[in-house]
């Protein structure tokens, strides 16, 4: 197998900040200074689930990315996808085992009782089909099927932030921003399904 | 439980932190802060732990000899704070409160009391008269942690200025400076910072007023020169650096109120069995704890304050 250098540098920068992030809880294991602040777990919920979220944006990115360079088929997209659900997955396991240690009566309380809780659960649940059917074997089989599955992007990257906005006790800058961006992401989609609908149009 | 019959043998062995341990402490916070690692190299700053005066405190019922739990380590009660007029980051406060300027600090009274007008710190609070109160601290975001506190009874305070019979609620007012506290340019609360309390609990034995930690003066970030601390109250009615204080008849609206009326009440009593709109508060993180463990109701002061709220629906007044 051929290692392209380019698709090389992005896994290497797309696993910074994890590895930053271990090297840092290592330290903490061990009693040394580190940067997680005094309530580590609590600074670990927020990186992990910023960075999954700057992931599913980077995700919905490409695309119009790579029509605005003209670039015929969008790379990496599904890479960067696999991050968002790694760093997802980080999220959702430090609250299940360092948050709440497998506390289910608080956990079951939590996703049924606190939407807020209830939209993260549910971005994470819809991430699992989509990264298990990103195998090259399985895409080639589901065919069609594929595509419409993975539209569930949308929903999860809305869910998501609607979580992130709602999880924020006071300065909700933030959540805006990554709002804004989804917003602006999906507008250039309708642009684009637009534009192309009214050349079909001309053609016909 | 804090009160405890004790004896008066038993006063002086039992001052929460002895002189060793509190020089041994700074030896520590001084090497940690030279080795210029992260959350210690903050300390190092003016205003903050190092050029703290050491205070001389009394012994007293509430010498938090009951409390069976660990204090928790000076660096994260000093880098681990919400003051968001220094910014909205936990390790913000540490970072910039050093323009704060707490000398000179004067103090705006009025309303329904006899001694209305402008005092200095020390016409309020009677340094040769200060107490060490260890106190657990609940934040309503689910942390905890267990602070040696030193002050005064908020009563005490409240007995000087005379309040009327008019007076049901005392109100208290955070400094507004933009310059001093840089994180008020952004309109994230309406500055300034407000909180209240009832007469009686503002009159409480455990209701103090804090002028020092840790055996020194306040560092800003905890809220220099003054700050309420009301130890079965989640954490943001500990109102910081106070200007005002005002003997009112109405039940003010604080801050967090006026942010958000259906999240934060007026009495934000810690309460396991009433959850935040949006998370549990039934159990809590204590700072430098791993596991969780299970939020006390009252934050464990019950005996001493649930008569307060006699008949009241704590599900209502939250």
């Amino acid at each position: 197998m051929k290692i392209n250098p380019r698709r090389l540098l992005l896994h290497i920068v797309c696993v910074i900040p994890a590895l930053w992030l271990f090297w840092q809880i290592w330290l903490w294991y061990n009693f040394a200074s580190h940067e997680l602040t005094a309530n580590p777990i609590e600074y670990i919920t927020d990186f992990t689930g910023d960075w999954t979220i700057r992931f599913l944006l980077l995700t919905l990115a490409i695309t119009p990315l790579a029509r605005l360079t003209k670039i015929k088929s969008p790379k990496y997209r599904r890479a960067i996808g696999l991050y968002a659900f790694f760093y997802g997955l980080l999220h959702f396991l430090n609250y299940m085992v360092l948050d709440y240690f497998f506390d289910w009566p608080l956990i079951l309380e939590d996703i049924f009782k606190r939407p807020a809780i209830t939209f993260g659960m549910l971005a994470f649940t819809m991430l699992i089909p989509l990264a298990v059917t990103s195998i090259k074997f399985i895409i080639k089989k589901m065919a069609a099927n594929w595509q419409k599955l993975h539209r569930l992007i949308y929903l999860i990257t809305v869910f998501a932030v609607v979580h992130n906005y709602m999880m924020v006790k006071a300065d909700v800058l933030i959540p805006v921003i990554h709002a804004m961006i989804l917003f602006g992401l999906l507008g250039v989609r309708v642009f684009l399904s637009f534009k192309k609908r009214k050349r079909a149009m001309k053609n016909i | 439980m804090l009160i405890k019959t004790k004896n008066a043998w038993d006063i002086s062995e039992n001052n929460v932190t002895s002189e060793k341990d509190y020089f041994s402490r700074r030896d520590f916070i001084k090497a940690a802060g030279l080795i210029g690692a992260g959350t210690a190299a903050s300390l190092s700053m003016p205003g903050s732990a190092l050029s703290q005066e050491k205070l001389k405190t009394l012994a007293n019922e509430f010498d938090g000899r009951d409390i069976q739990d660990e204090q928790t380590d000076a660096r994260a009660i000093l880098n681990y704070n919400n003051f968001y007029e220094f910014g909205m980051d936990k390790d913000d406060p540490a970072k910039n409160s050093h323009t704060l300027i707490t000398e000179p600090w004067t103090v705006t009274v009025d309303g329904h009391c006899e001694n209305r007008g402008t005092f200095s710190v020390e016409d309020l609070i009677d340094f040769n008269n200060l107490q060490e109160r260890i106190y657990r601290m609940r934040c309503v975001e689910a942390w905890s942690m267990v602070i040696p506190w030193v002050g005064v009874s908020l009563s005490e305070i409240i007995k000087k200025l005379k309040p009327t019979s008019n007076a049901k609620y005392v109100y208290f007012e955070t400094l507004v400076d933009k310059k001093q506290m840089p994180g008020q340019n952004k309109g994230i609360i309406k500055w300034p910072y407000r909180e209240g309390l009832r007469m009686d609990e503002a009159m409480n034995p455990l209701t103090i007023m804090a002028v020092g930690l840790y055996g020194e003066t306040l560092s800003n970030q905890n809220g220099a020169p003054l700050r309420l601390v009301v130890p079965w109250k989640y954490g943001f009615k500990g109102v910081k650096s106070i200007v005002k204080i005002s003997f009112v008849e109405k039940e003010p609206n604080s801050s967090w109120m006026r942010l958000a009326p259906h999240e934060y009440g007026f009495y934000a009593n810690v309460n396991p069995k009433v959850p935040h709109p949006r998370w549990s508060q039934a159990s809590e993180r204590r700072i430098g704890d791993f596991r969780r463990r299970d939020t006390l109701m009252y934050n464990g002061y019950g005996e001493m304050v649930a008569h307060l709220y006699d008949g009241m629906d704590l599900r209502r007044n939250f």
